[in-house]
């Protein structure tokens, strides 16, 4: 589902060209400048980036860790249908149900979320935004090739939306086949919509815009507006949506994994896969669900804190 | 100072907190107090398909039609071997083409109709006349696998069903136009149930787009059973049956039977533990000690399933022996049945469960010895080989109630003699395709669940010819499993099919694993439920409390 | 306002038409064989080469498509695999089930979510307003089904205060007059069936109502929060009127307009949760009829249930568009 979270502060209007705060002219800092500044004094900014970082040390890290290598199931045969092995010192979290060390297949399963999560979001952004720019831009401009291309695009983009989002990635999912590649093309392609019409949105208030009308006037190209004024102009908005989309990326990842759609490998390390093998071995290891779960949430909570934080230091209009 | 809005956001949550409590109370209070009506509450794993059990194939289907309506000849309770039911003898011409029945007297069905030798032949003319569009696989499945063919159709001519007559009210004559020796345990399968003309010609249309949700199939089930039709709400799965008074055998002891769906094998034993169902089926296997040691009663029903490890012999190194010998000499069957299968579940030596007819006691065993895998592996020159190891997924079918852990038990012991495994999964509607309609497949896990005692349900569906599934052609071998057919009695058909047990476990196209043991579980006051290997569970006798 | 919503059902055909061609290409893209998924372990070659002939699985694609659409327009979406029925009488016989739920938990999101998100920009600042904050933090990122089992593990598995899944005790033989559980306990009167179907729809409800009532109390508490900053509620306060009228007077409606226009967007969370939450409950809805089809590839219920989905979906949006341009006169004019 990508959710779009709202914010929970005073609203930010997406597109508007953000003008830059009195306090941030003075000191003659440019609207970069100034956002850090106040995401540094952000308790949420401070809260998302520690966890984040975590995450991505982790994921990094795995291999150093743990010893064992994810997705080794060669204990196997300690594992029965009545008991799986808890806490022991070989296995400081014990073993999972198909035999491989729970542990080993939590850090390395936050590769995975990292992997899958970046790439589908990367992947939703560039078709995206590319989509969103192309017909915010000709839309933009008008005439009647300009609003037909607009329009066309926007079709598509209803189509897309006409479905649930996760209905959508699962439909494509299912369609490309039991992969982990299908997972994160269908992932990526549920959030083409919103970048879509963040970035068309962005482009069609910054058309009507003083300096654009301005720089049309002095005769500056088209093209030249759009790459070099109006794209940068909405790159703000768009990286804190890209930072939110991937909180939701890595929940949807768990979502289809859910389904039964990814990688056919059972003892892959990816917390989704272990939250569904988890369900049925509740009464013997409850640990077995509960800490990929948690481990979703907070990863997902991380970048949703420092998404938040990065949306109000862009916004000048917050001032608390 | 709380202002107005903290005030009545307090007294908001204090009367949500109010009301739900009323909710848990009320929910809690109906599961002490006994009904006026004595119910018998059993949970399935999926809705049945329809109420007319002529056209499926499916458990859940045939466990309420089991209910309504009785065959001619049933099963000894418990057994496999058939006994009689409505027809209370049989005698068999010598040729085996001819069958004289004598039938109970002062049957009736649901509907009051009589039931007598008319009857029967009208069900076994209804049957053959079956319409080409349901004459295919997924409707009338068995009667066109059994009786090899209809009235019209591209099947006509293999038909084997000769005609009947009714000699007497209590006598019927059916014959063939070839032996069929296991005629008579076939007419203990469901779908030979009998089944009132005088209902079917009123509400049932077979040649309708979808013979599923006619009247019949839906609201008019009417059979000779000790319970009758109430009710069959579509939208929550659940069937409710009552007792028929005037049925002939022992009437049924509770007043309603109500069948309810609950997927997955967690949801049923906590409906069980909550008191909402007083029994089910297919119990989890993680979940049978916790049951027991609460207090609540495991049934097991003697396996009449098999579960196995094929080879697809097209594709290398299947094709070598060794390397089929060493992969079953690599596996650990009992630790495979305690790592994904119920407790009580043996290990299995040849394509039949022990039960059928044609089990030999003497096939070449392959004992767990690593060593000796891997010494073949070497001879055959597959030493680490890789290997493609096919699995489905969701899914749970009672001879494999969980893949994962099966894949996953076997996988590992495979990694163990050096081989490389290459997992593939699929989700079951793809994994039945892949595996038994394409060539690219590996290894995989498949089974089967016996309708009726009789090898050639094992064997001739597996290697009764040319698979894509086993990859291989051995005309010798089909015509071992297809000579039997022609003989007229089972007891000529035993040696044969103890020797094709044998030479298959020579030939060794796959590996059996088990026969896992499926499980029911009861709340204790739950009495006097008989299990049947092929599942001819009637419920008549089954008493709740007291 | 006719006009606007004529316009949108008319924008509606196109969407929905392109939707079934992309479904039926998708689903004849796929691998697999209809023929051998219906009949399962007991296909033979024989078997599957009489289902095609009999179903025309093995016609042209074109004159598939044809006769699909020629299906679709007299209601018939296809018959499942798994069941053997029509894909459109499923629906109906779910729908009511899942909308009985998704409407509880709206409700749910609703009547906790609006006072909460109204009462923490009250309090901006001070610890009610962080610990709602934080909360709907939480309550956005957990995954809808981890939450399902959570809920389902800690009140009826480990305390037992709540039933464990269906939607009625089968014992009560209760009279379904429109399906919808409670409301038929109440029509006809039976009291506890009634309350026993409510009894099965609280852990449920919550376990899918709580992303919406986190967005909800966001959303809520930004809009009230930016009201209550505008220049005109501090002329109010400065005119003297006491915080309790400012609050009911101005700023609850203004602040449910976006609460309003975010139905629609929940709309599509519950349908989609649905799906993810039933199954752990054994609650026989669209989102566990659903949830089997897509693990089991039933591909028939699945084009055919996204259709419907869609469809569904749209209408929502529709309704909520509507509704919001009665509320606001700004949009009618437009």
């Amino acid at each position: 589902m990508s959710i779009p979270i709202p914010p929970a502060g005073p609203s930010t209007t997406p597109g508007a060209s953000v003008a830059l705060d009195d306090k941030d002219l003075e000191g003659g800092l440019s609207l970069w400048q100034g956002a850090f500044r106040r995401l540094r004094r952000s308790p949420t900014a401070w809260c998302g980036a520690v966890i984040v970082a975590l995450f991505v040390v982790v994921a990094a890290a795995a291999p150093l860790l743990t010893s064992y290598q994810p997705g080794s199931t060669q204990w196997a045969g300690d594992v029965t249908t009545t008991e799986i092995p808890g806490p022991s010192a070989d296995h400081w979290l014990g073993l999972d149900r198909y035999g491989s060390d729970l542990w080993t297949q939590l850090v390395y399963g936050a590769r995975q979320s990292l992997l899958y999560g970046v790439i589908s979001t990367v992947l939703g952004l560039a078709v995206g935004a590319t989509l969103g720019a192309l017909a915010g831009g000709f839309g933009a401009v008008g005439g009647r090739f300009g609003t037909v291309v607009d329009a066309t695009i926007m079709r598509l983009v209803d189509i897309m939306l006409a479905v649930p989002s996760l209905l959508l990635a699962v439909s494509i999912a299912a369609m490309l086949g039991q992969s982990g590649t299908a997972v994160v093309i269908a992932i990526g392609a549920a959030q083409v919509p919103v970048f879509a019409r963040l970035l068309r949105g962005s482009m069609l208030a910054q058309g009507k815009a003083d300096y654009v009308l301005a720089a049309n006037a002095l005769g500056l190209r088209r093209s030249r507006i759009v790459m070099s004024h109006m794209l940068p102009n909405s790159m703000g908005p768009t990286i804190v949506q890209a930072t939110l989309n991937l909180a939701t990326a890595i929940i949807e990842v768990a979502a289809l994994s859910y389904l039964g759609l990814g990688a056919p490998d059972p003892a892959i390390a990816e917390w989704g896969r272990m939250l569904v093998a988890a369900q049925d071995r509740f009464d013997d290891a409850a640990r077995l669900a509960i800490l990929p779960g948690v481990a979703i949430a907070i990863t997902a909570l991380g970048f949703t804190l420092f998404g938040e934080a990065l949306r109000e230091s862009l916004d000048p209009r917050t001032r608390r | 100072m709380a202002t107005a809005g903290v005030r009545s956001f307090r007294a908001c949550v204090a009367g949500i907190a109010a009301g739900s409590l009323v909710l848990v109370g009320c929910a809690d209070s109906e599961r002490g107090e006994g009904d006026d009506r004595n119910t018998f509450v059993f949970a399935g794993s999926e809705a049945p398909k329809t109420l007319d059990p002529f056209y499926a194939s499916d458990g859940e289907t045939f466990r309420v039609t089991r209910q309504l309506y009785e065959g001619l000849v049933g099963t000894n309770p418990g057994e496999v071997t058939p006994a009689p039911l409505l027809a209370e003898s049989w005698e068999q011409s010598e040729d085996g083409l001819s069958y004289e029945f004598e039938l109970k007297s002062g049957v009736t069905f649901h509907d009051g109709t009589p039931f007598d030798a008319e009857a029967v032949c009208a069900n076994f003319d209804r049957w053959y006349n079956t319409p080409e569009n349901q004459q295919t696989d997924d409707k009338a499945y068995y009667y066109g696998k059994l009786f090899r063919g209809f009235a019209t159709g591209p099947t006509a001519d293999a038909a084997i069903y000769g005609g009947c007559t009714a000699d007497a009210e209590t006598t019927a004559t059916v014959t063939l136009t070839s032996p069929f020796a296991g005629f008579i345990a076939a007419l203990s399968l469901p779908a030979f149930s009998m089944q009132s003309p005088t209902a079917l010609e009123e509400y049932q249309d077979d040649a309708a787009d979808n013979v599923l949700t006619t009247d019949y199939s839906t609201q008019h089930p009417t059979g000779t059973g000790p319970f009758q039709f109430g009710a069959w709400d579509q939208g929550s799965g659940e069937v409710r049956l009552e007792r028929y008074d005037d049925y002939w055998g022992d009437v049924a002891q509770v007043d309603e039977a109500i069948i309810v769906q609950i997927e997955s094998p967690r949801g049923r034993a906590d409906a069980l533990r909550n008191g909402e169902i007083d029994g089910f089926d297919l119990v989890g296997p993680a979940d049978v000690a916790p049951l027991q040691d609460d207090g609540y009663q495991i049934e097991n029903r003697d396996p009449f399933n098999i579960l196995y490890l094929g080879f697809n012999q097209a594709q290398e190194p299947f094709g070598d022996i060794r390397v089929r010998q060493a992969i079953a000499h690599a596996i650990d069957k009992e630790a495979v049945i305690a790592a994904s299968m119920p407790e009580g579940t043996l290990p299995a030596d040849q394509f039949v469960p022990e039960l059928v007819m044609g089990y030999a006691d003497d096939v070449t065993q392959y004992e767990y010895d690593p060593e000796l895998a891997e010494q073949l592996l070497a001879e055959a020159g597959a030493t680490g080989a890789t290997i493609t190891f096919n699995y489905p997924t969701n899914i749970s079918r009672p001879y494999m109630p969980q893949p994962e852990d099966t894949f996953n038990a076997i996988r590992s012991q495979l990694e163990a003699v050096g081989l490389v495994v290459e997992p593939v999964s699929n989700e079951w509607n793809d994994y039945i395709p892949q595996v038994q309609a394409t060539e690219d497949h590996g290894i995989h896990l498949l089974g089967w669940t016996g309708d009726y005692d009789d090898t050639d349900n094992f064997l001739g569906v597996f290697f009764g010819q040319r698979s894509q599934e086993f990859g291989f052609d051995d005309p010798a071998l089909f015509e071992e499993i297809a000579a039997p057919r022609s003989l007229p009695s089972p007891e000529e058909q035993e040696p044969l099919y103890q020797q094709v047990n044998r030479d298959v476990m020579d030939l060794l196209p796959g590996v059996p694993i088990a026969s896992p043991v499926p499980s029911l579980a009861f709340a204790p006051e739950v009495d006097g439920y008989q299990t049947s290997p092929v599942q001819d569970e009637v419920w008549n006798n089954v008493t709740v409390g007291e | 306002m006719l006009r606007f919503v004529v316009r949108r059902l008319l924008l509606l055909v196109p969407v929905l038409i392109g939707l079934s061609v992309l479904l039926f290409a998708w689903v004849r893209a796929l691998p697999g064989d209809p023929a051998r998924s219906l009949l399962g372990e007991r296909a033979t070659d024989a078997g599957v080469e009489r289902i095609n002939e009999v179903y025309g699985f093995d016609r042209p694609l074109v004159e598939q498509y044809v006769s699909y659409v020629g299906a679709l327009l007299r209601g018939d979406f296809g018959t499942s695999i798994q069941t053997g029925r029509p894909v459109t009488e499923s629906f109906i016989d779910y729908f009511p089930a899942t909308i009985e739920l998704a409407v509880t938990a709206l409700l749910f999101a609703v009547v906790i979510g609006v006072p909460l998100g109204y009462l923490a920009a009250r309090h901006q600042g001070r610890w009610l307003d962080t610990t709602v904050v934080t909360g709907s933090l939480l309550g956005v990122v957990t995954p809808v089904f981890f939450l399902a089992i959570l809920l389902k593990l800690v009140f009826a598995n480990w305390l037992g205060w709540l039933p464990t899944g269906l939607r009625q005790d089968p014992r009560i033989d209760a009279t379904h007059v429109t399906n919808f559980y409670v409301l038929d306990g109440f029509l006809t009167q039976e009291w506890d069936a009634a309350f026993n179907a409510m009894a099965h729809l609280v852990l449920p409800a919550i376990a899918l109502g709580t992303i919406p009532l986190a967005i909800i109390v966001r959303i809520t508490r930004a809009a009230v929060a930016d009201v209550l900053n505008e220049d005109y509620v501090r002329t109010a306060h400065a005119k003297g009127l006491t915080a309790a009228t400012i609050s009911r007077r101005h700023v609850l409606r203004n602040a449910l307009l976006p609460v309003v226009t975010t139905i629609g967007l929940q709309a599509g969370l519950l349908l989609s949760g649905a799906v993810l939450t039933e199954t752990v409950f054994s609650f026989n809805g669209i989102g566990s009829y659903l949830f089997t089809a897509i693990t089991r590839r039933d591909y028939p219920v699945l084009q055919g249930f996204i259709l419907f989905i869609a469809l569904l979906y749209c209408l929502i949006n529709l309704l909520v568009d509507v509704v919001y341009g009665l509320i606001d006169p700004r949009v009618r004019a437009a």
